[in-house]
């Protein structure tokens, strides 16, 4: 019962135009004309789908003009609906008045690609600031990467509050601790917030870029250092796309050691969260011991993977490095030993009355906002929205070792933190079982590259939530795009929504709670 | 040659203070790391932390007035004021018989003062916020502050140090519940007057939830390193208030050697326990939200009027 498939063929009629070569072929994709495009968005948002990305392609290589791709979600159905826009007239109907989500997308596609989203009511750009030209748009085809561009000035225009007592506090790109750079924009009276904008950008590297430059083996190196906390995920995210665009099967031991690393990312990533919270209520004892926690598991991905956060692990065709028995056992024992830590660690988070005051009923995302902006992973999770790739469209070894969802209604930071505890909890039983099941074999075998112009889709649960590949081949089989959607993309707005309500001092602890993807996000 | 003594020991307290307040700081954060399972850099760590700003240059705003490059001065030196009027060794201070408990306050009053100008004063948005929380939290701790100090000085007659230290040291010994009030409202004070856990954080980086950090951000070089200095002083002033005030024993009343001596023995023994307690409060507490804090201070002021009203009624 494809409930989004049946809809958009139920408007199309007789424009219907089922897509060839989109892989898997479990993923359905229509092209539909540019005008019809909102109606398809309409007829979508009525059957209740989630946007997952939205993304621009130039496909003058193929006679075709620039590609306007959505990819639509509910329940275990993905599907891609994209229409056309030719060059003299690179305009197509912005869907943002239908989905909240894709109101940074077109922002982005008219700011890289050069497409115009008509009716949109935000025309500033993003992710490209003002010093670059107007008119460069480095996803284009003709753009030369290699070719300096003139610096130009100009001014970004900040949403105001005004009125008496309102005062503008701006923190960023560059912060005091060691993180990424962004920049915050608080309206605020007093120390209650009005509003806060952010502006992201400051670490876009044109990666999307980069990946046409590449051949598809390197693909998997690039697609590890889109967000460097989240590199199993996103390589294992491309792998997977280009493996569906040659339904290539990969080794049963190769699929089993990858759901290992992503399970082993997670883990590391979620407790090194958990602490990072505690230390930003000021809550030091924590935070020192699950970091103390977090870097045993990176000194064992180290020894028995060969790289602290196995990077470059995943490769197209299997996984790079396998693991002999002295390696079960160990993880075995590490497993053992970090159940038992880990679970008095908990109990001094949940008992603590004064960490409680702090974590509880601040930064709330309700689940109806959650639902609207389309926000992923353990936001989601955490804010009543049931979503989790593993259970939506499980590959294997999550076909056979089930994944726990937790869900929570509550929104709040707490919610985000326990969702996570929740989660290592589960990963630390799917551990187990991928390694008392884990087949024998080859790790990984060779990899015919893919036919020219065909496309493969995939989706991944990174520690952050669903990370999305689509990659499209070119005329002679190279790679002619590859879009990346972290969830960032779509779960940074949920920060500036949860803040609302809450006092300025409390943001860098609602911030942390979702610990966003700065690289991710600005690509 | 007795009637110069007590100025060579009003100087000694002085030395004292310079150079024991980081001592005493690098302690607090010796035993932090050891209660969060760390390694520590050792208890003269804030020395070289001094040292290494000592020898940095100075940035300065552009737009940065004299407040601002006066205002280490003015912290530094009334602290070091502060040092010459409360008994820490002995209670035969020169300086202690011109001021009281009251100019006591009011010299970290105008230390307080000038460092929410000059947070003000380079027209940033943290030093904006970061003042504006200081005199919210100031104008509710120093009417506590005052109330809580008032009831020992009911029970001691008087407001002047030195006296209320002879008193209670060296007078007959009653366990008074006014002083116990009093002396818990002094502790939740002090934790908020020297910017400790739960109402500052003075380790965190998040510029946004800062106190007094935030006033200071933009100091460098040889100011930061002598309002950095100043702080550490506070702290080291506040343990010894609380100790004069509340546990004087053992502070020496005549100034002849082994009474120094002894007096000397048993203040690094109080501020090696009362570095214990800090650092066990604030281990086992989250920073507090904002808006607690009133809350916080209000009680503080609570605890310090019922101890006033238990001398009326009690003794």
């Amino acid at each position: 019962m494809n409930k989004l498939e049946d809809a958009i063929i139920s408007l199309l009629a007789s424009h219907e135009v089922m897509d060839e070569g989109q892989y898997p072929k479990s993923i359905t994709s229509f092209t539909v004309p540019r005008d019809r495009f909102i109606d398809a968005a309409r007829a979508l948002k009525k059957a209740d789908a989630r946007l997952v990305a939205e993304w621009a392609t130039d496909e003058r290589n193929f006679g075709k003009g620039f590609g306007i791709y959505t990819c639509y979600n509910k329940d275990t159905e993905y599907l891609i609906v994209r229409a056309y826009a030719p060059l003299e007239d690179p305009t197509f109907p912005s869907l943002t008045k239908k989905f909240v989500s894709a109101w940074r997308f077109e922002r982005q596609m008219k700011s890289l690609m050069g497409v115009i989203p008509v009716g949109h009511p935000d025309q500033r750009p993003w992710i490209k600031h003002e010093d670059w030209p107007e008119d460069a748009y480095p996803l284009r085809k003709d753009f030369d990467p290699s070719c300096p561009m003139p610096r130009v000035h100009g001014e970004y225009q900040w949403i105001r509050a005004e009125g008496e007592g309102v005062h503008e506090i701006a923190v960023g790109p560059v912060h005091a601790g060691i993180i990424e750079p962004g920049h915050f924009r608080f309206q605020a009276v007093g120390e209650d917030v009005l509003n806060l904008e952010e502006r992201l950008g400051y670490v876009h590297k044109g990666i999307e870029k980069r990946f046409e430059a590449l051949s598809w083996d390197e693909g998997a190196r690039l697609a590890g250092r889109v967000s460097g906390d989240t590199t199993v995920a996103h390589a294992l995210a491309y792998c997977r796309a280009i493996e569906a665009m040659t339904s290539f099967n990969v080794p049963e031991r190769g699929l089993w050691l990858r759901a290992l690393m992503l399970e082993r990312e997670r883990i590391a990533n979620h407790i090194g969260d958990i602490g990072a919270i505690s230390n930003d209520a000021s809550f030091a004892f924590l935070y020192y011991q699950f970091m103390r926690l977090k870097e045993g598991f990176l000194r064992t991905n180290l020894n028995f993977f060969g790289h602290r956060f196995m990077m470059d692990r995943v490769v197209l065709g299997g996984v790079a490095v396998n693991i002999n028995a002295d390696g079960i056992n160990e993880i075995y024992s590490e497993l053992d030993r970090f159940e038992k830590e880990f679970e008095r660690l908990v109990i001094i988070y949940d008992e603590s009355p004064s960490l409680e005051d702090r974590v509880r009923d601040a930064g709330i995302l309700k689940p109806e906002m959650a639902k609207d902006l389309g926000v992923v992973g353990f936001v989601a999770r955490a804010s009543g929205q049931r979503l989790d790739c593993r259970i939506q469209s499980a590959f294997p070894p999550y076909d056979r070792i089930v994944t726990k969802m937790t869900v929570l209604n509550s929104g709040d930071v707490h919610a985000r933190a326990w969702v996570r505890i929740e989660e290592i909890r589960d990963s630390v039983n799917l551990i187990r079982e991928m390694l008392r099941t884990l087949p024998l074999g080859e790790v990984k075998t060779s990899f015919k590259t893919p036919s020219p112009d065909v496309s493969g889709f995939s989706t991944v649960e990174g520690w952050r939530g669903e990370i999305v590949y689509w990659v499209q081949s070119g005329p002679k089989g190279e790679i002619n795009r590859c879009m990346v959607r972290d969830p960032s993309s779509v779960c940074w707005i949920a920060v500036e929504q949860a803040i609302h309500g809450n006092i300025v001092p409390d943001f860098p602890l609602c911030n942390k709670s979702f610990n966003q993807s700065y690289s991710g996000h600005d690509l | 040659m007795s009637e110069i003594f007590p100025h060579i020991l009003e100087g000694l307290q002085i030395v004292i203070l310079l150079f024991a307040a980081p001592v005493f700081a690098g302690w607090v954060k010796t035993l932090k790391c050891w209660f969060q399972g760390r390694t520590t850099a050792g208890v003269l760590q804030p020395y070289r932390d001094l040292m290494k700003l000592f020898h940095k240059d100075i940035v300065l705003a552009e737009n940065a007035s004299w407040i601002f490059r006066f205002t280490p001065y003015v912290v530094f030196g009334s602290a070091v004021l502060a040092g010459g009027i409360i008994p820490i060794l002995s209670v035969d201070l020169p300086l202690s018989a011109t001021a009281d408990i009251i100019a006591l306050i009011s010299l970290f009053t105008i230390a307080r003062f000038f460092t929410a100008l000059a947070g003000m004063d380079i027209g940033t948005a943290f030093g904006g916020m970061g003042s504006s929380r200081e005199k919210t939290i100031a104008s509710m701790a120093e009417p506590a502050m005052l109330m809580a100090i008032f009831t020992v000085s009911l029970v001691c007659k008087s407001t002047s140090l030195s006296q209320m230290v002879q008193v209670i040291a060296h007078g007959e010994f009653i366990l008074r519940p006014s002083l116990a009030f009093a002396l818990l409202s002094f502790v939740l004070i002090a934790l908020a007057e020297t910017g400790r856990i739960p109402v500052d954080n003075p380790a965190t980086h998040l510029e946004l939830t800062m106190i007094h950090e935030g006033m200071i951000l933009e100091y460098s070089g040889r100011h930061l390193a002598l309002i950095e200095w100043a702080g550490m002083m506070k702290l080291f002033l506040f343990a010894t208030l609380g100790i004069a005030a509340f546990f004087p024993w053992g502070i020496a009343a005549a100034n002849d050697f082994p009474a120094l001596y002894i007096a000397a023995l048993s203040l690094i023994a109080k501020l090696t326990a009362t570095g214990i307690g800090l650092v066990m409060i604030e281990i086992g507490l989250a920073k507090m939200r904002l808006f607690r804090v009133p809350e916080f201070l209000g009680s503080s002021f609570l605890f310090a009027t019922l101890g006033m009203l238990s001398y009326f009624m009690l003794e």
